[in-house]
């Protein structure tokens, strides 16, 4: 591809910007639909806009901005394009432009952040405009070869019919030609209704290398003369590198440099990454742990403990007079629940690749978020934009963990201490365990008033813990408060509560511990959905009355959560009683513009065993793109959010993280997968996301599922604390 | 220095004797199919073959390999010819990210050699390996797929 140099790009002011773009902020950019000057790709096919290259095969080259990282959206976003393209599907194969081509290309390809469930529903729009400008130039530029009016022509399938002579030509023969021409001002989209691609589970187009280990990850690049490094940062989040006893491993076998990283790591280079490692593991390393080292879990449990009641809170949702309410209730019910500390734990660990030579600083990773790394690369290089760059490659799982770019900076970091040799840095699973951006941890006490009917009057919500965004994004706190805590709890927007109670008070005590927070698959979805959908649970039992006619009666102006919420009631048989030693449980939620349920079937042995033998799920994004792909989002996310219910939790002693690797922090293996039943219901007129919003729901349809067998009621996380497990 | 067959080829490396056989594959035969999950033979993702059996190359020296018939990922298939659960990965469309799946592809070989047409619970029993993503159930319907075949 041809790289421009934008002569008015500033570090700085880049920097900047992509800081706000990368969370998901609104920032203007100005798509280009082609133009006179003809762009190629590296091959030389011509681009005929910055979304679609066409070879002379009729291969069609559809650019992805977003990243892959297990997710699908590499092949919904192509999807999209493809639709209005009306290319063959067959000879579709697609790229990642880097972030530095982005940038001296004016950001033609926008927004390359992918998380918040974010990747097609924020950009769908704009690359199917993308598909739908390169269509019509492509059979503008065979008209013109024919003379005649492009009105006469028509496309399917990679083929141009001019439809009075028959005559025919392909995409790939006139590429070169409508590359040239000036795009279309505006297009008209396809109604939904006369998509045929778009809606298909059709296969995903990164399969076949994934199958063979031919697909290459961060962890798996390789450049000539490159050596590997290994990496410690300080055990304790605010603490430093004080000193190391380089003496002590002079001489192992395949060492080339011991080097400080910033102020708060130590890396060792080798000639590989086994070398490194097991030289670093030698190394003696004094650390300045600081005042952090005095935190522990039962230190931030207390700090969070005397926020359910104590102190200020930020309201994000509130109705009514709820305190008179309460006070003036003839029943009140009261519970306190949390949710810990989680990992991402991604199967690869961090690692990035560097060269950085006095004139330029290339990194090659696994990224979330092209343009913050690059911005990352920025920084700790201290090069300008043009002559820096980040080659993306397929992520080996993301969950939100690689929208951070700590690992990217470090890798620069290191390989600025030498200038001219690849360094692949690599983190141990310890070190990733350790050193994670963890899912934020919350206490919250729910408080509920009835009238002498059982009619709910009152529902009072006091969230008491960490806000993410006052950690990673200072700048996108309203007031101080942190609007992405409320996920699900909202009045309106795309995370609505889903039920209406005339005196409702929703409020976090923002209370932040050294732990730095991070975005984890569903967000603060996991936790919120818990916190209301047991505690719902718990008011329908107590006003004596059935879970899913309790909420109907609450949810009546909430048609979207209701519909999603009976669809999963009717598919598990909620009317008629589950088979003999069967239990189940219900719940829903809303968030990322999508309305989610589940409904989960368990069996519980001695009370402690839980068999989750099956969950339907059902979800409305308003557009499923690749339904296939949809229901295995919804089997994941659940496996994601049930893998941090059962087995999950990170603990601090001394201000560090406890565990290390999966057997102190375990997954779900297959033999405790349920069967996942799920409905992709659309609803159309709106844009909801896919990989997260489901996580949220599996967890409390089995802990009310829970209820039903034992009749207890589980209101801390993980289950591993009550001894209680997969069966 | 340490001599290993890995898929049919004999490769001298400049090892030390208490390598695990995951790096010694990965970084000295450059064979990066394989991959590094745990280091604690916990995860499965840097799961070969053995003289046929399915083992974790983390947890293993290359001394304890030399000798052995090691076939890795890029192995598994007869020349262009998929393997029949690399056939079935792709029919159904198994693989998220695709980081854990040669270790799972490598498990469930070895697992149908043994057992042609294993029960949901031969399958929870030798299919102990982590996917994060959460692709058991396309896992578990192609082994069956395969199975029936």
């Amino acid at each position: 591809m041809n790289k421009h140099v934008s002569p008015k790009m500033n570090r700085r002011a880049f920097v900047i910007g992509t800081a706000a773009v990368g969370t998901g902020l609104a920032i203007s950019f100005d798509p280009v639909f082609g133009g006179p000057a003809v762009a190629r790709a590296a091959d030389g096919s011509p681009e005929v806009n910055a979304w679609v290259a066409i070879r002379p095969d009729d291969t069609v080259v559809i650019r992805i901005a977003r990243s892959e990282m297990g997710q699908g959206s590499l092949t919904g976003l192509a999807q999209l394009v493809a639709e209005e393209l009306e290319c063959d599907w067959t000879k579709v194969t697609t790229e990642f432009p880097s972030p530095g081509q982005n940038v001296a290309r004016k950001r033609v390809w926008g927004d390359y952040s992918t998380g918040g469930s974010r990747g097609i529903r924020a950009s769908q729009d704009y690359v199917r405009k993308g598909g739908a400008t390169a269509r019509v130039m492509l059979i503008q530029a065979a008209a013109n070869e024919w003379k005649v009016p492009a009105s006469e022509c028509t496309a399917a399938n990679s083929i141009i019919t001019h439809t009075p002579s028959g005559k025919t030509t392909t995409y790939g023969k006139v590429a070169d030609a409508a590359a040239k021409l000036t795009p279309p001002a505006d297009v008209k989209l396809k109604d939904p209704k006369d998509w045929r691609l778009v809606g298909k589970g059709v296969k995903r187009l990164d399969t076949p290398d994934k199958v063979t280990g031919t697909t290459v990850y961060g962890i798996d690049v390789k450049l000539p003369g490159m050596l590997n490094a290994a990496i410690k940062d300080c055990p304790v989040t605010g603490g430093k590198l004080k000193s190391y006893d380089e003496a002590k491993i002079a001489g192992m076998k395949g060492v080339k440099k011991v080097l400080k990283v910033g102020d708060t790591a130590v890396a060792v280079v080798a000639d590989t990454f086994w070398h490194a490692k097991t030289a670093l593991d030698a190394l003696p390393i004094v650390w300045d742990e600081g005042e952090n080292a005095k935190v522990s879990s039962a230190s931030i449990a207390k700090w969070l403990a005397e926020g359910l009641d104590g102190g200020q809170a930020y309201v994000g949702n509130s109705n009514g007079d709820t305190k008179a309410a309460l006070a003036g209730a003839a029943k009140t019910i009261e519970a306190v629940y949390n949710y810990p500390y989680q990992n991402h734990a991604t199967m690869e660990p961090m690692n990035a690749t560097a060269l950085y030579t006095a004139d330029k600083c290339e990194v090659w990773c696994g990224t979330q978020n092209g343009e913050a790394a690059f911005a990352a690369v920025l920084e700790a290089s201290e090069l300008p934009a043009e002559k820096c760059d980040v080659n993306k490659l397929l992520l080996g799982g993301g969950f939100g963990r690689r929208g951070q770019t700590d690992y990217v900076r470090q890798a620069v970091l290191i390989a600025k201490q030498m200038p001219g040799t690849p360094i692949k840095l690599l983190w141990t699973r310890e070190e990733d365990m350790t050193h994670g951006r963890y899912h934020p941890i919350t206490q919250c006490k729910l408080t509920a008033g009835f009238d002498a009917d059982n009619n709910l009057t009152a529902f009072h919500m006091r969230i008491s813990g960490q806000s993410i965004l006052a950690s990673l994004r200072p700048d996108a706190l309203v007031k101080g408060m942190d609007p992405a805590t409320f996920a699900g709890l909202n009045a309106k927007g795309d995370a609505p509560f889903g039920y209406s109670v005339p005196n409702l008070l929703i409020e976090h005590s923002m209370r932040n511990p050294h732990i730095i927070p991070g975005f984890w698959r569903g967000v603060n979805v996991n936790q919120n959905a818990i916190y209301v959908e047991c505690f719902m649970d718990e008011l329908a039992h107590a006003a004596g009355q059935d879970p899913l006619e309790f909420r109907r009666k609450l949810m009546k102006d909430h048609p979207k959560h209701l519909a999603v919420l009976e669809a999963v009631a009717e598919k598990i048989g909620w009317s008629t009683a589950p088979p003999q030693g069967i239990y189940r449980g219900l719940a829903h939620f809303a968030s990322y513009g999508s309305y989610v349920a589940a409904a989960a079937e368990i069996s519980v042995t001695d009370g402690t065993k839980i068999k989750v033998h099956r969950i339907v799920a059902a979800t409305d994004p308003g557009y499923a793109v690749n339904p296939a792909q949809i229901d295995r989002q919804i089997a994941g996310s659940f496996v994601y959010g049930l893998s941090g219910l059962f087995y999950g939790g990170i603990t601090i002693k001394d201000g560090a993280v406890e565990q290390t690797n999966f057997d102190t922090y375990d997954s779900m293996r297959i033999a405790a997968m349920p069967k996942v039943e799920s409905i992709v219901m659309p609803s159309g007129g709106f844009w909801g996301g896919v990989g997260e919003p489901t996580i949220g729901v599996a967890g409390p349809a089995v802990l009310n599922a829970y209820f039903a067998a034992t009749g207890k009621r589980i209101r801390s996380v993980p289950l591993r604390d009550q001894n209680i497990t997969f069966a | 220095m340490a001599n290993l067959t890995i898929n049919g080829k004999t490769f001298t490396l400049d090892v030390e004797p208490d390598t695990p056989l995951l790096w010694a594959i990965r970084e000295n035969a450059g064979l990066t199919g394989t991959k590094y999950g745990c280091g604690i033979a916990q995860c499965g993702a840097c799961t070969v073959h053995m003289d046929g059996v399915a083992t974790r190359s983390c947890g293993i020296s290359v001394a304890e390999a030399a000798g052995k018939k090691i076939t890795t990922i890029e192995g598994l298939a007869s020349g262009t010819t998929l393997h029949k659960v690399q056939e079935a990965w792709i029919a159904q469309d198994v693989p998220q990210c695709g980081y854990c799946q040669s270790g799972m592809i490598m498990a469930v070989a070895a697992l149908l050699n043994d057992k042609p047409k294993p029960t949901d619970a031969d399958i929870d029993e030798a299919i102990t390996n982590i996917c994060r993503c959460g692709t058991f159930q396309q896992v578990r319907e192609a082994i069956h797929t395969i199975a029936s075949a």
